[in-house]
């Protein structure tokens, strides 16, 4: 972390512990997430860019890079590069789209749900790589606009395949034998759709990615913060917790990639269904 | 704490994490436009395409190897047919030179038969017609031999007929009963 000039941490490489210096003074927070601009001014209300940008940017290229270097000349008996991305590709589309939405609906849909999925993932996979090592879809901006692409092809999805009365029972859950419950289902079942779930959709990637960095760079200061005297054996234990939880990340940042397009994939469906 | 530091922990206190600021919104948008345009527009069409070609190629493989096979079973089915008639033709010539071969060695063995028989007989009555001439012959020469020996001996002409054959066939009789006796 040190390493990195562009991120602004609230890290003092001097600090100890029994140094008289407060680990306070070092651990991670909200300013572990903020990044002086490389351009610009953040003050403000104009644009500037700053690392986790150059990384969404860097990563988009990244992915671009892969599939064209496997797919762009494709041959029916493929290469290493171009079996490895075709069981990738394979994955996402029979054992996602296939999986939720069917063979028929849902081939439609498989190059925006194979972008998102591998997008996501090598947004979160920035979180290990040396140097970089910020998870872009840590700051909520990045998930949030995903969440909102889902979203509004959610809405139209739906106008278009129920019309506005279909639309508004499919959002409310509109179901007559609920009787005296069903206006209170409704009011819930309309903000559940409509407004919490793009929100949680977001934010589900969003946190799961965000306390996962706080978790690699808390391990990370605090191995060097105790590397003094008798806490060197503490910073051991915390060195070893860094090991171990960039290898959860690496699980977790898959998982949450693939939670993100499952669930878009299930809005989809939703939308597609006869009824809710 | 340096001053920079301070002032970014400040105002990470007053920034919710929660709410983005534009540019970034902008930059993730652009960042997810060009992976989803490049996958969309130009490398998952490229990668389905050939995916089709090689499922077809796959069952267009399988098809010609089952089309092979059964060919191939035919022509088995046709050439153990063709076998097993060529066995039982072969079979049935045999038997049927055998009975030929028996029965032809019956018809000889037979006509052999016959035929020795018919030589056995023939030359039996050959040897009986011989046998007889030679007797009657024998009989005649030496009857006049005979006489006319028992002539020029007696000298006397044996005029008696009667007589003489009567002498002639006693002389004979005995003669007869002599070589039955010495058989």
């Amino acid at each position: 972390m040190s390493a990195d000039p562009t991120q602004v941490l609230a890290f003092e490489t001097d600090c100890h512990l029994f140094d008289g210096c407060g680990f306070d003074k070092v651990s991670p927070g909200l300013h572990s997430f903020l990044f002086e601009p490389l351009w610009g001014n953040a003050d403000g209300n104009g644009f500037y860019f700053n690392k986790p940008m150059l990384l969404a940017l860097l990563g988009s290229v990244i992915v671009v890079g892969f599939f064209w270097a496997a797919f762009a000349r494709p041959k029916v008996v493929p290469g290493k590069l171009q079996m490895v991305a075709e069981a990738g590709y394979d994955f996402i589309r029979r054992g996602v789209v296939y999986e939720t939405i069917g063979k028929r609906e849902g081939e439609k849909y498989v190059p925006l749900v194979v972008s998102l999925f591998f997008f996501v993932w090598m947004m979160n996979l920035w979180s290990v790589i040396p140097v970089a090592q910020f998870p872009v879809t840590s700051i909520i901006a990045y998930p949030m606009v995903l969440a909102a692409i889902v979203y509004i092809l959610w809405v139209s999805l739906t106008f278009k395949r129920h019309g506005f009365v279909g639309f508004f029972k499919n959002v409310t859950g509109y179901d007559k034998s609920l009787g005296a419950v069903l206006p209170l289902a409704m009011t819930i079942e309309f903000f559940s759709n409509l407004i919490v779930r793009p929100f949680t959709h977001a934010v589900r990637l969003f946190a799961n990615m965000f306390a996962g960095h706080t978790l690699l760079v808390l391990f990370t200061i605090a191995s060097w913060y105790m590397l003094n005297g008798v806490g060197i054996a503490y910073s051991g234990v915390s060195f070893v917790m860094t090991i171990v939880m960039t290898a959860f990340e690496l699980f977790i940042q898959a998982v949450q990639a693939y939670v993100f397009v499952l669930l878009t994939c299930s809005y989809i469906q939703g939308a597609l269904a006869e009824h809710h | 704490m340096t001053p920079a530091l301070v002032l970014l922990a400040a105002e990470g206190e007053k920034e919710n994490p929660l709410i983005p600021p534009w540019p970034e919104l902008v930059i993730g948008l652009i960042a997810f436009v060009i992976v989803f345009g490049f996958l969309a527009k130009k490398l998952l069409p490229n990668i389905n395409k050939v995916l089709e070609e090689r499922r077809e190629a796959i069952e267009g493989g399988i098809e010609k190897a089952e089309a092979a096979q059964t060919e191939a079973q035919s022509v088995l089915e046709q050439y153990k047919a063709q076998l097993a008639e060529a066995r039982h033709e072969a079979a049935r010539l045999r038997q049927e030179a055998q009975e030929q071969g028996a029965t032809l060695i019956a018809e000889m063995r037979a006509e052999g038969q016959r035929q020795r028989e018919e030589i056995i007989a023939a030359g039996h009555a050959q040897i009986e017609a011989d046998r007889k001439a030679a007797a009657s012959a024998l009989r005649q020469d030496v009857g006049k031999l005979a006489t006319e020996l028992a002539g020029k001996l007696v000298g006397e002409s044996l005029e008696d007929h009667a007589r003489q054959s009567r002498v002639i066939d006693r002389f004979l009789d005995e003669l007869e009963e002599k070589a039955e006796a010495t058989r």
